[in-house]
């Protein structure tokens, strides 16, 4: 199959599309050379997908001429997991634990995403506790600046800046410490159920939270020392992957993309959920329509988030995290036993001992679920990569009919082409890390 | 049910927990057999013998109230002036749970798109895609499209949908007006089979290029394996019992 190469590291074979060469590292000189032989000017290189400066496997299919990219396109469905398929085959609260695994990075935005659109579809929008609410702000905002920083460090090192990749994930650990301490887990939480949450903070949370915003505090400007003024950083990102306002609107894109075009849109203040529209924040924008321009969005937006995560930690108060409804809420207070997170012993020994009726109801909510009218919902939150919608449509059943998730990466990858035309091969790299994609959104 | 709740709670025994119930002049999509799930007459309870109607919201009347109906007049207004029956393009307008929904047919679909983006009293400049849903019990009008429409400049929210029979599974691309229907219409096209003319590349997105079938149609199995557990068989996801 494969002809005799000039080096391991290059080699070429001939198909009906023309010669193929397979670049697995090593001199770029010699294969610019084999190509070169080639009586054809036009090369298509196949970046990913399995490249690590994709984001995943993404795939990017570049038509160059020299270094220009004359064409570009993606190719995706690597990732795709049939996550939507699978929901109508579960209950509605079982759905959480799909939706959580689609945009992992932004776990607790998928979780409140289709959790509002079921409690729309159930009408209990206005009996959700406040508690429940206020800390599905307080994860959601720490989830922002978990996403951001994933965003920022995989971006800085895509570009060489090691040091920003060492100090985001370094901070993002901070709040992969204080997820795992609520939830249990760092990520897949599926903590965010309809009515409410799995489960009450654990004690010694709010401490633990109040430590990192201190600590949080002092990190954040280490970012603009080490980035926002670095002249090879900016040298790399200004006047990189532009797309102006009209191509945003046209193309759909959403989050820091669209704020770096100059449009205040942010979801939280445009259509609040959550009550958003009680709290302080700024929403950041840039009039560069550039990558450098998306770095300081996220930069800022992590600083509002850390206000917003402050003000959630004073309004705390004692109170329940689920809807009182008990034909939705989970009958059972989680606990840690020996055998790992599960029902509490108090709640096994009331429904096995003393209440026959609990355990039916115990049983049949767990097995069965609750029935949702029929209808269709759509919700949508502001996740760190732009409008998170949900479209959910119930039939009366007690599983989702259909559930679709208009994922904010799915979206802005459609720029990518407008972005990447006509530019450097090597600022498709900085272009698409600005976008920020996640291809588990993306492909779900 | 006694007085007081076991628990001591006794605040959602007025009913209050219950959704409020709907009127039944609704669209008829289907209908449900049984409560358990147990077709193979394992059921000996009597509730097997169930039979209910599964019926969405239907048509509402005006007023649709807030700014439904500012919305629903500048659209009919708009389609007048450009020649158009609005009864013949907007089957009928859905208002349930706060959302705005227009069954739009589908031979008007583009028009009335372009007329929401460009009229500057509507202007819903942002599509947020397209959801297809399949609803096998809707006879003629199986496949439907689902878009959801945002106007930044008047900060609102509306839906579109558009349906079309398995036999005949086509509905104009939305592309030519907003651009990012691009890959939204290939992946629904992908999942439903939902055929958009027009579009520049309808291509599968999502599955292999050489996929058979459309997966997310309600008629194409989940697939999956039974699994061993503990001495015990678990079924595949889709052979699992059902109580729906």
């Amino acid at each position: 199959m494969s002809t005799p190469s000039a080096s391991a590291s290059a080699s070429a074979r001939e198909t009906t599309e023309g010669t193929v060469y397979t670049v697995t590292g090593g001199d770029w000189d010699e294969v610019v050379q084999s190509a070169a032989k080639a009586d054809d000017e036009r090369i298509i290189v196949n970046m990913g997908p399995q490249h690590p400066s994709t984001h995943g496997v993404l795939r990017l299919i570049l038509e160059i001429e020299g270094e220009t990219v004359s064409e570009a396109r993606c190719g995706i469905g690597y990732l795709h997991t049939g996550i939507e398929k699978n929901l109508e085959y579960r209950t509605w609260t079982q759905g959480t634990t799909f939706v959580t695994r689609m945009d992992y990075l932004t776990p607790f935005f998928n979780e409140t995403a289709y959790c509002l659109g079921v409690e729309k579809l159930l009408g209990i929008e206005d009996r959700i506790p406040d508690r429940a609410t206020i800390l599905r702000v307080l994860l959601m905002e720490l989830n922002r600046m978990s996403s951001h920083l994933v965003c920022i460090a995989t971006g800085g090192m895509e570009l060489g800046a090691t040091t920003i990749m060492i100090y985001g994930f370094r901070d993002r650990e901070l709040i992969l410490d204080i997820y795992e301490l609520i939830t249990g887990l760092r990520m897949n939480h599926a903590f965010i159920r309809p009515g409410g949450l799995a489960q009450d903070l654990p004690p010694g949370a709010v401490d633990q939270i109040r430590e990192f915003v201190k600590k949080m505090h002092k990190n954040l400007p280490e970012y603009d020392k080490l980035a926002t003024g670095n002249p090879i950083f900016k040298a790399r990102m200004q006047d990189v992957g532009h797309l102006d306002l009209a191509g945003c609107m046209a193309l759909g894109a959403t989050g820091p993309v669209l704020r770096s075009a100059g449009l205040p849109h942010d979801l939280r203040k445009a259509q609040p959920y959550c009550g958003y529209e009680t709290y302080d924040f700024d929403v950041p924008t840039a009039d560069t329509c550039d990558s450098y321009g998306r770095f300081l969005i996220r930069l800022e937006e992590m600083r509002q988030s850390l206000r917003i995560v402050e003000q959630c930690l004073d309004r705390l108060e004692p109170g329940p995290v689920m809807v009182a409804d008990k034909k939705i809420a989970w009958p059972a207070q989680l606990s840690l036993g020996p055998d790992g997170l599960g029902n509490s012993l108090d709640h096994i020994k009331k429904i096995m001992g003393t209440s026959m009726e609990a355990l039916i109801h115990h049983f049949k909510l767990v097995t069965e679920g609750f029935r949702v009218p029929p209808g269709q919902a759509y919700a949508a939150v502001e996740s760190p990569k732009g409008e998170l919608g949900v479209h959910v449509v119930s039939d009366g059943g007690t599983r989702p009919y259909r559930v679709h998730f208009r994922d904010p990466s799915f979206t802005n990858l459609q720029a990518m082409a407008a972005m990447c035309e006509g530019g450097q091969v090597a600022d498709v790299i900085v272009a698409v890390a600005s976008i920020d994609p996640v291809m588990g959104g993306v492909d779900r | 049910m006694t007085e007081k709740h076991p628990n001591g709670e006794g605040e959602h025994l007025d009913g209050t927990g219950v959704p409020s119930p709907r009127d039944t002049s609704g669209e008829v999509i289907g209908v449900r057999r049984g409560m358990f799930g147990a077709d193979d007459g394992g059921d000996t309870s009597g509730y097997g013998g169930l039979v209910r109607t599964i019926t969405l919201p239907g048509a509402s009347s005006r007023p649709y109230g807030g700014w439904f109906d500012e919305v629903a007049d500048e659209l009919e207004g708009a389609l007048e002036e450009q020649g158009l029956v609005p009864e013949n393009a907007i089957e009928k307008t859905v208002v349930d749970r706060g959302e705005l929904t227009f069954h739009i047919a589908r031979e008007h679909l583009v028009r009335v798109a372009r007329t929401l983006r460009d009229d500057p009293a509507l202007r819903f400049e942002l599509c947020t895609g397209v959801s297809g849903v399949h609803f096998l019990g809707d006879k003629g009008r199986e496949l439907h499209a689902v878009y959801h429409l945002r106007s930044i400049t008047h900060n609102r929210l509306i839906r579109l949908e558009v349906s079309a029979p398995d036999a005949d599974p086509h509905v104009p691309s939305l592309v030519a007006v907003y651009p990012t229907n691009d890959w939204h219409e290939r992946e629904t096209y992908d999942f439903f089979g939902l055929v958009f003319d027009g579009h520049p590349a309808l291509t599968r997105i999502m599955m292999p290029d050489d996929w058979q079938g459309f997966p997310q149609r309600k008629d194409y199995p989940l697939g999956g394996i039974p699994v061993e557990y503990k001495g015990a068989q678990i079924p595949a996801p889709d052979q699992r019992r059902s109580y729906s």
